[in-house]
């Protein structure tokens, strides 16, 4: 008898591929030729604990055994240890699932990240996939939308708008021809949520935007990366190939007379393409500038055509709802903010990585309690919650609960889930020039305020940090930001003072303390 | 490693043609063209604006609007540094002054033997393994100034030896 075949699962995710996933796989493969050992390695998304990235998991009748960080140096060890039996070593953590980290985890959209081969229809659909998408085969469109809405799904891109509602839009919208464009244009720092599910599971996000498609009426899609996603776009490529192959998109699904195309353009490098019409205008081959609202995508979107566009985390959000029903999701969550949204912890933070919770989970407990604090080991001054255009929050609002509505009365947002956290080395006074500079830099120019804001803000926080007349320029500091507010055409240059005026607000000794204007007190 | 071929308006006629079939071709045109020459050649401005019926302002307007899009060759290798604020955190700004110094070039700029372009780079989705640098195609993460001359050591030592 031989002896049975093991099973090595190794990331594939862009993250563990950049602390030598590909390394680790090969030194694997290699250590088991040598010792005549049979073995199967499947290259899955991540689990989203980056910390101990890369994450060698082997499996055992008991369940997949967990190893890492896992560096191609330590693979000889592993093997005398006898890891493939699941045997315990200095860098086991035991049974992945029972890892508090991810145990602690309310896992719907993410419920096949890092389990499954993601480039593998059949594994997609012996882990639940397509069963969503059959159900809304089944349906009329009406009722796919009726579901979406019931759910409380709201937009994950940041605005959170009703998904449903805007659907709805659309699917009664008079039109020849409809599209469904899915925003992967994650450009905030601190969110790789996009990033991950589309590597780790990119059927997810093709089935959510054909069960779209079917729900509005639309017979094309665009799936618009952003170019610093290499890994992302060449995953989502193979699987859209596979798809078609297996009739999940084209002329003909699965025997049904629904009709849907899906591509994947990528983007160049402009953050203000993650703006839906900035988007829509690059995908017709133009400069990223933003368009007034109205008209609504959802009435004169991509092409002038009634067109749904949605972030990944709300379409990949979508199979499971139509699968499990609105109930089961709408469960999750407080208030008006239903589900689940998968935080990402990152920057200066000991075990950084996706935590999918409920809304309603407190920063706080991120923070310590998954997050484990700082990774440099020293205290938490701030954390830049929802992207660049985030409010940065200090620790006696750390209490607050992730929840749209308890967050916009704070003045700060949700957005994407991101959450950045700095130590008490941090400069607020720098982090705020920093928003004004990133908002000269990817303004698209459109408007004013944002365009001629952003560069006068950069010099104003100048004057400040160099302590000249800073009072003076504190006041017109705030004079800029309400003009910024009030007069931007988007949120980029109608979000950027968000950063500017937490910072200021919660942090205002750091605007205050340059030599000159201390000598001047 | 960049691509780097030099102009061939034949070239650029056939990879332009290639994508014709595309809705609004132009993005999709101008990477295939510079995943073929390493930036957009001020003579693929004219075929652009010929093949989708815009006027070369149009075109060069669309060039300019995005980052990613070069006007000149790359140097063989290009370094895209992350300067996003989670990438701050964890202390980029150093990691940028060491990769300045020891490469001896500027952000946009090549260095003189032709072989690395330093860019910045606002977030590689890699926010929880900062700071991040992209080398080529592959990711870097938890780059420290000593793990930044550890992965560019051979290729330092190849560019060294050309």
């Amino acid at each position: 008898m031989s002896e049975p075949l093991h099973t090595v699962y190794v990331p594939r995710d862009a993250a563990a591929l950049s602390v030598g996933a590909d390394e680790t796989a090969a030194a694997i493969r290699a250590e088991a030729t040598r010792r005549g050992i049979p073995l199967r390695i499947v290259r899955n998304g991540s689990r989203g604990m980056l910390w101990i990235e890369t994450l060698v998991e082997v499996e055992t009748p008991e369940g997949r055994v967990a190893y890492g960080p896992v560096m191609a140096e330590d693979v000889a060890g592993l093997f005398d240890a006898g890891f493939l039996e699941g045997a315990d070593h200095a860098l086991a953590h035991g049974l992945t699932e029972k890892i508090p980290y991810f145990a602690k985890q309310e896992r719907l959209t993410f419920a096949r990240c890092g389990i499954i081969d993601p480039l593998s229809v059949e594994d997609y659909r012996l882990h639940g996939g397509f069963r969503g998408l059959e159900r809304a085969l089944a349906m009329t469109p009406a009722e796919i939308v009726t579901e979406v809405t019931e759910s409380g799904l709201r937009g994950r891109g940041g605005a959170g708008f009703p998904t449903g509602i805007k659907w709805n839009t659309v699917l009664n919208a008079k039109a020849d021809q409809k599209y469904i464009c899915c925003n992967a244009d994650e450009g905030d720092s601190g969110t790789f949520a996009d990033r991950m599910i589309m590597e780790g599971d990119p059927f997810c996000l093709i089935e959510g935007m054909t069960i779209a498609a079917i729900a509005v009426g639309a017979t094309e899609g665009y799936i618009y990366i952003r170019s610093e996603y290499p890994h992302a776009v060449a995953t989502m490529r193979e699987a859209i190939r596979l798809a078609y192959d297996e009739k999940w998109l084209g002329d003909e699904i699965h025997g049904t007379g629904h009709r849907f195309h899906l591509d994947v353009r990528v983007g160049a490098g402009a953050y203000i393409c993650g703006e839906e019409t900035s988007m829509l205008e690059s995908l017709e081959g133009k400069r990223g500038t933003v368009r007034a609202k109205p008209p609504l995508p959802a009435l004169e979107g991509l092409f002038g055509k009634p067109t749904v566009v949605n972030n990944v985390l709300s379409l990949t959000s979508v199979p499971i709802i139509l699968d499990k029903g609105a109930s089961y999701y709408r469960d999750f969550g407080v208030g008006r903010s239903r589900g689940t949204l998968a935080f990402q912890l990152a920057g200066n933070i000991k075990h950084g990585g996706i935590v999918e919770k409920a809304f309603g989970v407190t920063l706080h407990e991120l923070l310590y309690e998954f997050g484990g604090g700082t990774i440099t080991g020293r205290p938490i001054r701030a954390v830049q919650a929802g992207g660049p255009l985030g409010a940065y929050l200090p620790p006696s609002l750390f209490d607050l609960p992730k929840d749209y509505e308890a967050f916009a009365a704070v003045e700060a947002m949700v957005g994407h889930g991101g959450i950045v956290v700095f130590d008490d080395s941090v400069d607020m006074a720098r982090q705020a020039r920093f928003a004004m500079e990133f908002c000269a830099a990817e303004s698209c120019g459109k408007c004013t305020p944002c365009r001629i804001g952003a560069v006068r803000g950069v010099e104003v926080m100048d004057r400040i940090i160099a302590g000249d007349k800073v009072a003076k320029n504190i006041t017109l500091l705030n004079d800029l930001c309400e003009v910024m507010t009030d007069g931007s055409l988007c949120a980029m240059g109608g979000m950027t003072p968000i950063p500017v005026r937490s910072a200021l607000k919660h942090f205002p000794e750091d605007f205050t303390r340059s030599p000159a204007a201390v000598a001047a007190e | 490693m960049n691509a780097r071929s030099p102009w061939s308006e034949d070239r650029a006629t056939a990879v332009i043609a290639a994508n014709r079939h595309l809705r609004g071709a132009l993005l999709p045109m101008l990477h295939a063209l510079q995943e073929e020459f390493g930036c957009i050649d001020e003579e693929a401005i004219p075929l652009l604006a010929r093949e989708l019926n815009l006027s070369r302002a149009d075109v060069h307007g669309v060039v300019s609007f995005y980052h990613e899009f070069r006007r000149s060759r790359p140097g063989r290798h290009t370094i895209k540094v992350c300067r996003a604020e989670a990438c701050q955190s964890m202390n980029a700004d150093g990691l940028i002054d060491h990769i300045r110094r020891r490469l001896k070039v500027d952000f946009h700029e090549t260095t003189a033997d032709d072989a690395f372009s330093l860019e910045p780079v606002f977030c590689l989705g890699n926010c929880a393994l900062a700071p991040a640098v992209m080398v080529d195609e592959t990711l870097h993460g938890r780059v420290s100034p000593a793990r930044f001359d550890a992965i560019t050591a051979s290729t330092l030592a190849t560019e060294a030896a050309r």
